[in-house]
């Protein structure tokens, strides 16, 4: 069994290292880029049913900044 | 009249557990340095304060502070939370303040954080004397004074304090220390270093008695450490020192 967990910013929480990478690759010279968001994905192998959801609330994500989304596969 | 006995928790990657040790043996008090294994519900009691250091706790990995916060959570929490009814002193500086709030110890007592140390606004680690305008009491304060400003270094890449709750803890008093520029203003970056609501540096619980903060008093403890010692005429101790001789002076009223 197999979780992905990716947890990201919530809306409108300021990404300070996001902020940070848009400028160097505008400083590299892709003017295009409009916004970078930075996440982290967590890949979660068990070998039995665990509640994966409670591994986000417990020790994954603060609530007051990050959203997270689980994929099981 | 016997010396406080104090608590300085560790795990792997706390690394200002010496000089927070020597800070309160400096003042009399009876420090230990504990290994978060070695402490059980039991053995808590026998201290009358509970001190997390600063440090980068399990390399700061998850978040800052998140790993030894759930480390706690798994083995002492309801024995933690009894200590901190009961009006135990429960500090953290630094690391320490990150774990507080990720155990849900702050800015009140919660089964999920109510706030965040975020990332700094700067997206890089800020290393320098910090201000810090004292606005409201606490355990770790009574030695100091309301309205006073106070220079204690910051040393931090995760600090910016942020609560949805900010309004509410605003009102109760529970902001103690705000960043400040020289002249006593409450003031944008570079005095304040992460960019926290309401320039925040260090928050208590709404009995007073659990204290976050994000500079390094232990830092600040001889006149010495201060950046320009030789110019002061003072033989007195550095400012970080009255934060200690607080808590002391609590504890052994308890």
């Amino acid at each position: 069994m197999k979780a992905e967990i990716k947890v990201e910013l919530k809306e409108g929480v300021f990404d300070p290292e996001g902020e940070n990478i848009k400028k160097a690759l505008h400083l590299l010279g892709f003017s295009g880029v409009q916004n970078v968001k930075l996440a982290k994905v967590y890949t979660i192998e068990m070998d039995k049913e665990e509640n994966v959801q409670e591994m986000c609330t417990k020790l994954l994500t603060n609530p007051v900044i990050h959203m997270y989304d689980i994929r099981k596969g | 009249m016997s010396p406080i006995k104090v608590c300085i928790l560790r795990i792997e990657g706390t690394n200002c557990e010496q000089e927070t040790f020597d800070a309160f043996l400096e003042l009399g008090a009876h420090p230990e340095m504990i290994h978060l294994k070695e402490l059980t519900p039991e053995t808590l009691l026998e201290y009358q304060c509970l001190m997390i250091p600063g440090g980068f706790s399990s390399g700061d990995y998850v978040r800052a502070g998140a790993i030894f916060a759930a480390r706690m959570k798994s083995r002492l929490f309801s024995a933690l939370k009894k200590y901190v009814e009961h009006g135990y002193p429960v500090g953290g500086i630094c690391n320490g303040f990150q774990v507080l709030v990720e155990l849900g110890f702050l800015p009140r007592l919660s089964d999920h954080p109510e706030a965040c140390l975020a990332t700094n606004d700067s997206a890089r680690f800020e290393c320098r004397p910090t201000l810090l305008k004292l606005e409201n009491h606490c355990a770790f304060t009574q030695k100091m004074d309301i309205g006073s400003i106070y220079e204690i270094p910051s040393a931090h890449a995760e600090g910016k304090f942020v609560s949805p709750y900010i309004e509410e803890l605003m009102e109760n008093g529970q902001a103690i220390f705000r960043y400040v520029n020289p002249q006593g203003e409450y003031a944008g970056y570079p005095w304040n270093p992460n960019g926290s609501q309401y320039s925040i540096a260090g928050v208590t619980n709404e009995q007073g008695n659990v204290f976050g903060m994000m500079p390094h008093p232990e830092r600040a403890f001889h006149i010495y450490q201060n950046q320009e010692w030789t110019r002061h005429s003072s033989t007195a101790g550095g400012h970080g020192r009255l934060v200690f001789e607080s808590v002391i002076e609590y504890a052994r009223r308890l």
